[in-house]
């Protein structure tokens, strides 16, 4: 962020649970999640859930559509979803647009 | 030609309005407020003429708000008040803390409540200094005289911006409302001060970071430098905090930065003073009063003389230290229960014998009345 | 569609304040989210937006954004909005303040906001509830709900803020909750958009104190409440007043094109000026 004096690297948060396979990749950033539920609460595939340590994970990823909702009703902007890259050149399908 | 100096009969309340756009200030909140409200009329005609914006809020909270909003867009931004003083309390302390540049001019009349509406009085002076609640700076100036009026809320106005500190023009019924013929300089003539402005890139500017002066360059919003401002106490870069270092280097900043100009926002005359062996502490419309009683009183062969307090606070002590040697006694003539009094009993320490004359009747205090003081005091 | 992690890379100020402080599961961050998406929606440029709020909850949503942020004292928002519009018209303002914040102690400030019709947007977090202090009863709690300070339940009544602003004289005024992402998003650019003075009330929901207080659940509980018992409004005008008792009307409520209050000041000038001859008198 340009803002303030450049400084030594941007904070990354750590410990991301990332679920990468030709489904959309969910990004869970565990240090600003705050467990409050609402992403396994209204996720329309229940593609979340929480482990016994109540951290959100992508139980079901191959459920997900990309549909953003967790990220649109997140609090604290602790959900990502990135769509999965375009189709491969032997045209099989990248999984949803 | 060079212009010739005009000459006007002018108001008090008319001197302050012109001083703050010679001043260049080109915002204005008020609320309709006796002994103040011509300062609101005549600036609500001047200012649109000057491309100056006025606005009549819905009471002083909101006229000091939106001046906060306006010095922080990047104009010079004065709001008025009389009694309503009161009200502009909390986002005065606000505007200390966040050192947004400001003057409001306070026309004072009877008080305390509704008071003594057309009556004169200096009954606001400790309110002044303390009315906002928390340890902060201010710098209060009170004017003795119409043409003093002007250039004083030009200084007021050249403060705010050099200290990024409010400035209060504490003014009394009786110099808001006296007229007086007074030969104003032009625009040209007129020193202005503008606050410093970062010049380093936006994504260098620490908003907060005091520079040698102590006083932190300020950008107006939208020029390309976001930041954050906060009522509540901050770090550097604006953002609050609860860490005790910083909590005193942001409290302890707005001091400093006070204290390294004490001398420049201190505004003391001296009348007679040589061979004085008895002072008056005056300030506004009493230093009238005393200016004439010192003539009759000196024509009587009594050594007085007059200490005139343009600024009230923070407190000139260097004005009476330096005289007190030679002074046997000291009298503070006010229209309130003797709220600089206290002040000069503190910095005398016993030395000379100080004397108070009080009114809190809207009536002024008479030349012969303060001749009658010193000759008592005298023998 | 901006995913989080862009969205914080571009608006926020995330390496310095966050996670954020309200509460796990508190709709402000969702208001925010929303506000920012719709920011982006509209393309607006960060150093043309103010973004000034009053004290609470609401009221600490400026300092995680970077754009010129101002956070005033209670209740006194838009007045410092007022100021800061009139002295730069060109900047995009928009208010963020709470229930108490805009309805209590801001109340007279917000009334006459509206009346002005100055040009801005005011978002009003309305969580029924103080949250910052704890949790006591607002100008909005219902009547009858628990409070800190009203423990045996609210014996007022609540206004109902949009009827509220749109008496006094808001030329734009939309309904939403913190549910609703995908309308909220859309209100506050459709509002941003106004010329006018702006209302979004949203509807949102305090887990930690009015959840709790008034055994509401916890933040997905309260999401669904909202969901049940938001109705949009050309709905809700074939209903009668018995169904829509208890109901949130949700949508854009008013909308109307009425002269702007700095385009109006912007007129005197010209006219002042005029008068005044070239270069006024003292320049």
């Amino acid at each position: 962020m340009e803002k303030n004096r450049p400084q030594a690297g941007d904070r990354r948060p750590p410990e991301e649970t990332t679920t990468t396979r030709e489904i959309p990749t969910i990004t869970v950033f565990q240090a600003w999640c705050k467990r409050c539920g609402i992403c396994v609460a209204f996720c329309p595939q229940q593609v979340l859930a929480m482990d016994e340590n109540r951290q959100v994970y992508a139980k079901q990823p191959e459920k997900c559509i990309a549909c953003h909702m967790c990220e649109l009703r997140c609090p604290d902007f602790a959900i990502t979803v990135q769509e999965p890259e375009p189709a491969l050149p032997d045209g099989r399908s990248g999984g949803k647009p | 030609m060079k212009k010739s100096t005009q000459y006007r009969l002018l108001q008090g309340n008319e001197a302050a309005a012109e001083g703050a756009l010679a001043a260049g200030v080109r915002f204005f909140a008020g609320y309709p407020i006796t002994p103040s409200t011509e300062i609101a009329e005549i600036l609500s005609v001047r200012l649109p003429e000057l491309g100056g914006k006025f606005i009549q809020m819905e009471d002083e909270i909101g006229s000091i708000a939106a001046v906060i909003g306006a010095s922080i867009g990047g104009v010079k931004a004065t709001a008025t008040s009389g009694p309503g003083f009161s009200l502009m309390q909390e986002n005065l302390g606000y505007a200390c803390l966040t050192e947004v540049p400001l003057v409001i001019v306070n026309v004072m009349r009877g008080g305390p409540s509704t008071g003594l509406p057309t009556s004169p009085s200096q009954g606001d002076v400790m309110q002044a200094r303390w009315g906002t609640h928390g340890d902060h700076p201010i710098i209060v100036l009170s004017p003795a005289s119409v043409a003093e009026t002007f250039h004083y809320m030009v200084k007021a106005v050249n403060f705010s911006e050099k200290y990024r500190n409010p400035v209060i023009m504490l003014m009394d019924e009786v110099i808001g409302h006296m007229r007086a013929r007074v030969s104003l300089p032009p625009w040209s003539m007129v020193e202005t001060v503008n606050r410093i402005i970062p010049n380093m890139p936006p994504e260098w500017y620490v908003p907060y970071e005091r520079t040698s002066m102590g006083v932190p360059p300020m950008a107006s919003f939208g020029s390309g430098y976001r930041y954050h401002v906060t009522g509540l106490v901050h770090d550097e870069q604006g953002f609050p905090t609860g860490k005790s270092s910083e909590a005193r280097d942001n409290i302890m900043g707005i001091f400093k930065k006070i204290e390294r100009g004490f001398r420049e926002v201190c505004l003391v005359d001296y009348h007679r003073m040589e061979d004085a062996e008895h002072a008056i502490v005056a300030y506004g419309c009493m230093v009238l009063s005393a200016m004439s009683a010192i003539e009759e009183l000196r024509d009587d062969g009594i050594k007085v003389g007059l200490i005139k307090l343009g600024t009230l606070w923070p407190f000139p002590r260097f004005a009476l230290e330096h005289y007190l040697p030679q002074l046997k006694t000291i009298l503070v003539p006010e229209l309130n229960m003797g709220q600089i009094y206290r002040e000069v009993v503190r910095v005398d320490m016993g030395r000379a014998a100080v004397e108070k004359i009080n009114k809190i009747n809207g009536e002024l205090i008479t030349p012969d009345e303060i001749i009658k003081a010193v000759r008592g005091l005298a023998r | 569609m901006i995913s989080n992690a862009e969205l914080v890379k571009k608006y926020c100020r995330h390496n310095k304040k966050f996670p954020h402080i309200w509460c796990p599961g508190c709709g402000n961050g969702i208001i925010l989210s929303g506000l920012l998406r719709a920011v982006d929606g509209l393309g607006l440029r960060k150093d043309e937006i103010a973004f000034v709020s009053g004290i609470g909850c609401s009221s600490r949503a400026p300092v995680y954004v970077d754009f010129n942020t101002l956070h005033t004292t209670h209740g006194r928002a838009l007045a410092f909005a007022t100021g800061l519009k009139l002295a730069k018209p060109e900047l995009t303002v928009i208010v963020a303040t709470g229930d108490g914040d805009a309805t209590a102690i801001g109340g007279n400030h917000l009334i006459h906001a509206c009346r002005r019709n100055i040009d801005m947007t005011t978002i009003i977090f309305n969580n029924y509830i103080y949250g910052m202090t704890g949790g006591q009863y607002s100008p909005t709690t219902p009547h009858g709900a628990h409070g800190s300070t009203c423990r045996a339940g609210n014996i007022e009544n609540p206004f109902n803020i949009s009827a509220l602003v749109e008496a006094a004289g808001a030329s734009f005024v939309a309904r939403t909750t913190s549910y609703h992402v995908m309308q909220l998003q859309d209100l506050i650019k459709k509002a941003i958009r106004h010329r006018g003075f702006a209302v979004v009330e949203v509807i949102t929901h305090c887990p930690t104190l009015y959840g709790r207080l008034n055994k509401a659940g916890g933040a997905p509980e309260m999401l669904k409440w909202q969901r049940e018992v938001a109705v949009p409004k050309n709905k809700a005008a074939k209903m009668s007043p018995e169904e829509l008792e208890g109901r949130i009307v949700t949508g854009v409520l008013v909308e109307k094109e009425l002269p702007e209050y700095c385009d109006l000041y912007d007129e005197i000038i010209r006219q002042a000026r005029e008068k005044a001859g070239r270069g006024g008198e003292n320049e």
